[in-house]
């Protein structure tokens, strides 16, 4: 039988997000607390967790997790990254083994810089010769999976139901102003570690529920660009397009918003003339990366996070927000647990991204 | 040659109708009101027997047939006898007629919509079908207020991704130009006038005119290029690539001369290249001469027909300045074109649109580029699965001249067309009224966008542009490794 990553296979979910506003960083508990309610959108074939402002000590550094196959597909991967990168830290990353999550791989964790004088003659900057290293390890390095590779966050995921796979990476002793969480109910794989959620890429990272009719089309304009779609998913797409837009197309993710879930033709058109004239812009020039079909995302990326449903609402997605705490989540039920009295709760319109940044003085 | 019978029942009333429908002889009015049929005449076109008001006559292939068993068919028979006779070229016209060449478009299988995620009804929900066909930059530009700067270069808008094919004024009527132009402008989308020029009476239509630049430069001046929404410059067409046209000086009356700036009774012959096009440096010269022609406001097309290296040409194409690269495939249809040619040369369009797709993503300009796809599109299903391959839009010929009557029986070059379509004679072009011809295909491109978003809501896609391209909405069945791989789908049941 064909694994994942060779064959598409398409999947129910539930995630949920939690970010804080003023910067206050809290443990994985309450994250945990929340997507462990919906136990029942997920089918224990894949979990997992990101988590930003967690590594403050390092926060300069790129922050690698990586599952490893096998001890020679470690050593192989330490030789690729000491020639291109300083090696700051190493380790394994502490878990706590559990009967729920059999079979996991080598997880390791590193912090690392581009060796200067490389990435002088590279004539890049530092994200994107880290992320071509990254996308190098994941296509041609057989057994080597980077999982997150930003800076001051990281990404916690694996076979199994979300709340085991929290208890697993002992997230509690983690402490983050942002967190998104996902439960996964792929239809018909025995799940792997790198095909559960959060898809990630330097500093973002997308949880996404839904199952995206326009993927082929999404998937073959993203690797025209340079990201080989490894792992046939939606997700990976998705963070692709995002990274593609933002970082090499200069996009803010509210644009950003515009291509991936564009307003309908009839919408544009009752818009006054500026705001037409940008985003029919928008929609010409980013064709391609029109994403059909239903999805609800949350995308965390440094000092923020955005929640958008496809343009016909064909998932659910609910906010909430209580003080300086922002929450979203696939169902109420799943922000009530964690907060009884939010002073607001409300869904998201189709296409409408809801997006949120630290405040000012907060900003890390 | 006899290739038909004409055959009448007793239903016959004896109105002679057919006999003065009939353009091509093969059906006279005796004494006594009686029919007399020259049945080698017969061209099989159908016009008798839709005419026939007490449904009394019809055709049948000739039963007769050579002594079978031989590698030599009755074809193959009846054209040496023929050239054998006449020592000319074998002229034809319409598609090729290939019949060992698979139809790719027969063997691919559309997908649907089931549990994991939802099927969308068009009658409920919004179904976008509009596309635009133009370059695109490389990148946003803002202004100092962080504005983004409309960078796009000009595009064609299509309110559906079917447009209308080249068709020149000269191998089809003026009432054809009249009645696709006014369909293409209520459809939102655009017709072409090939390359004979254009009329006069239809400068009005200008929003919606794609005109022709070709290598006889027929009809070819500063306004004529100015009175268009698209400058298509034609390098080939499928159904005789590498070969020119020749339109006889016996079509060449009236207005057709004076559209297409040829002295009457001329012959008018396209030569097989552009004369100041030897070489892709040459397009790109040509291409820029337009656009300057033109104020760079308007798109400019290359049409060229697939052939065996398409993926490297339609490549070139792309970086030569166009904005809009035409694609007609082996089944394209013509007014005339020798029969060895349309039957062997070329490939069929699936194939070329799938591997010019997959080589411009290859390339990293997909995105700047638009591509038509033409050629044996017959159908919505046809189209839907066109654009799945990698196509932004399709274009129709052979279809619209069904729309308009047309039967396919391949008898455009006789000049002697009884649907009025494809000649010159008044006699004949009068039995179409461009008004009702517009009307029937508004219809059917009406009726194709139905289906195709029908089709599209199945699976899930409520835009056109995230089919494009979208090759897992397709699987083969009936095909080999390699017609998969080139096509670059899975099998069906995969």
């Amino acid at each position: 039988m064909k694994k994942e990553g060779e064959v598409r296979i398409s999947s129910g979910c539930a995630i949920s997000g939690i970010f804080c506003r003023n910067g206050k960083r809290i443990t994985g508990e309450a994250i945990r607390k929340s997507i462990a309610v919906m136990h029942n959108r997920s089918n224990g074939l894949g979990g997992g967790f990101a988590a930003y402002g967690i590594y403050p000590q390092y926060s300069d550094f790129f922050a690698l997790h990586i599952f490893y196959d096998s001890q020679s597909a470690r050593e192989e991967t330490e030789r690729f990254l000491d020639k291109r990168f300083d090696i700051i830290n190493l380790s394994k990353i502490p878990v706590r083994q559990t009967p729920k999550i059999p079979d996991p791989p080598l997880i390791w964790r590193y912090f690392i810089t581009p060796l200067p004088h490389l990435l002088q003659d590279s004539q890049l900057d530092e994200d994107e010769y880290t992320s071509r290293a990254m996308l190098r390890i994941n296509d041609s390095l057989k057994g080597a999976y980077v999982v997150s590779c930003g800076k001051d966050m990281g990404v916690f995921k694996a076979v199994g139901y979300p709340e085991d796979v929290a208890d697993f990476y002992r997230i509690e002793e983690y402490e983050g102003y942002s967190w998104t969480a996902h439960g996964r109910y792929p239809t018909n794989t025995p799940g792997w570690w790198a095909g559960s959620h959060p898809f990630s890429l330097l500093d973002l990272t997308v949880v996404h529920n839904g199952e995206i009719s326009s993927y082929d089309a999404n998937r073959r304009a993203v690797e025209m660009y340079g990201y080989p779609c490894n792992l046939l998913t939606d997700t990976e797409v998705i963070t692709y397009i995002l990274d593609y837009l933002t970082r090499k197309q200069g996009l803010t993710l509210r644009e950003c918003s515009r291509v991936i879930a564009a307003p309908f033709w009839t919408t544009i058109a009752i818009k006054d003339e500026e705001e037409r004239s940008r985003l029919s812009y928008l929609r010409k020039m980013y064709s391609s990366f029109l994403i059909t079909g239903p999805f609800s995302i949350l995308v965390g990326f440094r000092g923020g996070m955005m929640a958008l449903n496809d343009r016909l609402k064909l998932r659910s997605l609910v906010a909430a927000e209580k003080g300086g705490t922002v929450y979203f989540s696939s169902e109420e039920a799943a922000i009530r647990v964690i907060e009884d009295d939010p002073d607001r709760v409300w869904a998201p319109r189709g296409g409408e991204a809801v997006i949120v940044t630290l405040d000012k003085e907060a900003a890390v | 040659m006899r290739r038909f019978r004409i055959r009448k029942d007793e239903g016959c009333i004896s109105c002679l109708r057919c006999a003065r429908e009939c353009s091509f002889g093969a059906i006279e009015a005796g004494e006594d009101r009686t029919l007399v049929f020259h049945h080698e005449k017969c061209t099989d076109c159908q016009r008798c027997v839709s005419c026939c008001p007490a449904g009394a006559i019809f055709i049948t292939e000739d039963g007769n047939r050579f002594r079978h068993g031989s590698v030599f068919t009755d074809d193959d028979i009846r054209e040496i006898l023929l050239q054998a006779e006449t020592g000319g070229v074998l002229l034809s016209s319409m598609g090729a007629s290939g019949k060992d060449i698979p139809i790719y478009f027969d063997r691919l299988l559309l997908n649907a919509s089931q549990v994991t995620n939802p099927s969308i009804d068009p009658l409920r929900e919004p179904m976008e079908t509009a596309v635009f066909l133009g370059r695109r930059p490389e990148g946003i530009q803002r202004d100092s207020e962080g504005r983004i700067v409309d960078n796009l270069p000009p595009h064609l808008e299509l309110r559906t991704p079917i447009m209308f094919s080249a068709m020149s004024y000269g191998a089809i009527s003026l009432n054809v130009h009249k009645a696709l132009a006014a369909a293409a402008e209520e459809l939102g989308t655009y017709w072409n006038t090939g390359e004979g020029g254009l009329h006069e009476s239809l400068y009005p239509f200008k929003g919606s005119t794609i005109v022709q630049v070709a290598s006889g430069r027929f009809g070819v001046h500063e306004t004529y290029l100015n009175t268009a929404a698209a400058i298509e410059i034609k390098i080939g067409q499928g159904a005789k690539p590498g070969i020119g046209g020749h339109l006889t000086g016996k079509k060449i009356i009236g207005d057709v001369s004076k559209t297409r700036m040829v002295p009457e009774g001329l012959d008018a012959i396209s030569p097989a290249p552009h004369h100041d096009i030897y070489s892709i440096e040459d397009l790109a010269q040509l291409v820029m001469s337009i656009k300057e022609a033109t104020h760079h406001e308007k798109p400019v097309i290359v049409k060229v027909a697939a052939v065996h290296n398409i993926a490297p040409i339609a490549s070139g194409i792309a970086r030569s300045g166009a904005d809009i690269i035409s694609i007609d495939g082996y089944r394209g249809g013509t007014g005339a074109a020798p029969k060895r040619i349309r039957d062997n040369v070329g490939i069929p369009i699936e194939l070329a649109i799938a591997s010019v797709d997959q080589r411009l993503r290859e390339e990293r300009i997909r995105d700047r580029v638009s591509v038509i796809a033409s050629g044996g599109i017959r159908n919505s299903a046809d189209a839907v699965k066109a654009i799945a391959l990698g196509a932004d839009a399709v274009s129709i010929g052979t279809a619209a001249l069904c729309a308009l009557g047309c039967h396919v029986c391949a008898s455009c070059h006789t000049g002697r067309c009884a649907w009025g379509l494809a000649t010159q004679d008044p006699q004949l072009t009068g039995r179409l009224d461009p008004e009702k011809g517009a009307a029937r295909l508004i219809n059917l491109v009406n009726a194709w966008t139905r289906e195709i978003k029908e089709i599209m809501g199945g699976m899930g896609i409520n835009s056109i542009e995230a089919l494009r391209g979208n090759r897992m909405a397709l699987r083969g069945a009936g095909l080999n490794e390699k017609e998969l791989e080139i096509l670059g789908i899975g099998y069906a049941g995969e």
